[in-house]
């Protein structure tokens, strides 16, 4: 599975690099570059919360991640996840890796894409250091009014799909 | 169409700005860092060093498995950003309303790479060229939940590729909703006026 998935990207990978080459050595150099400099910006970031999200799920108390977040928790852990997926702040890494580590310490994996959905939306930070000076303003807090439901939505229609 | 917007659609003829000097480590990986350490220390005290090798060794595992997913990941990111016509997109946006606009929106969010910095100011492009609230919101919503290159690059390593999809089949619906709720809340009368937050002089 996870080795289709490699040998399906770097098809993609290769068959955009055509559509660049078609464009140009100039387009293809470029768009190389960009790709290799952001890896090699990710790396230090990724390897630090793998193996630390790791430790960090093994640390995690366990008898009270599967009361709050886990399986038997339904709404009420779904709620609180959300709440804690809107307020962890940073990137990505932090964001994943938080939530990795809960689904291996326990939590349901309802709550866990609660929130997950939660972090991507709400992150506190990215809201206001990046969209607010970005967006107009009111756009913004429509897109946070009618957001707040969604992480409740994608854990629901997560349970009716059932577990991967 | 009006020369202020022009000016401003030109930003998307452009790959995207990267206006902050990147630094190698910021303050939220450092906040990580420090957590991820003290949680090793605690496992290497609690478990003794036997587990704790055992933990470090499947880490680094996952960690290497998941380099050539990332590097194809970043390099998608690095030729689409190259080769997306960004201008037409926000122009079929602009023009389209109705559940089409919302599903362009949708798929345009599903492509786009890159982080806030290439997202926000498209959306903002979005509503200089005429779209409603509602497809902006849709845009949003789908990059930030169903993007593939964020679930390429982070959570599939994290998650593996079974809750990725899952997670992602669960959210497919959700742009859509958010842009539906977005526009029955301005109907219902959210002052979204002034999009461009500059005043409107017509020439």
């Amino acid at each position: 599975m996870m080795l289709l998935i490699d040998i399906l990207l770097w098809l993609f990978v290769g068959g955009l690099a055509l559509a660049a080459a078609s464009r140009g050595r100039i387009v293809l150099n470029e768009g190389a570059r960009a790709g290799v400099i952001d890896f090699l910006h990710l790396l230090p970031r990724i390897g630090l919360g793998v193996i630390g999200s790791g430790f960090i799920a093994e640390a995690l108390p366990k008898s009270m991640i599967a009361p709050w977040l886990g399986p038997e928790s339904a709404i009420m852990g779904i709620a609180l996840a959300t709440i804690g997926g809107a307020l962890t702040p940073g990137g990505p890494v932090v964001g994943f890796a938080l939530g990795a580590a809960a689904l291996k310490g326990g939590a349901g994996a309802p709550q866990v894409v609660a929130f997950t959905t939660a972090w991507a939306l709400f992150a506190v930070h990215r809201l206001v250091l990046y969209e607010v000076p970005m967006m107009p303003a009111r756009v913004v807090w429509l897109r946070a009014l009618v957001c707040l439901p969604l992480p409740f939505i994608a854990a629901g229609a997560a349970m009716l799909i059932g577990k991967p | 169409m009006r020369a202020a917007t022009l000016n401003r659609l030109a930003i998307l003829n452009q790959p995207p700005p990267k206006p902050r000097r990147r630094r190698a480590f910021d303050w939220s990986t450092l906040a990580i860092a420090a957590l991820s350490l003290s949680a090793a220390a605690y496992v290497y005290w609690r478990d003794g060093s036997g587990h704790f090798f055992t933990v470090l060794e499947s880490d680094i595992w996952l960690f290497v498995t998941m380099l050539p997913k990332v590097l194809a990941g970043c390099l998608i990111g690095g030729f689409i950003t190259l080769l997306l016509p960004r201008e037409l997109v926000a122009r079929w946006v602009g023009g389209e309303s109705g559940m089409t606009g919302l599903l362009i929106a949708m798929a345009f969010g599903f492509m786009l790479p890159g982080g806030p910095f290439t997202a926000y100011p498209i959306a903002g492009a979005f509503l200089l060229v005429g779209a409603d609230a509602g497809t902006v919101v849709a845009f949003l919503v789908s990059w930030s939940l169903i993007g593939y290159t964020r679930a390429l690059v982070w959570e599939l390593p994290f998650f593996g590729a079974d809750f990725t999809l899952w997670r992602i089949i669960a959210a497919l619906p959700l742009p859509i909703i958010a842009g539906i709720l977005a526009r029955i809340v301005v109907k219902a009368g959210f002052p979204v006026k002034a999009p461009t937050g500059e005043p409107r002089k017509d020439p």
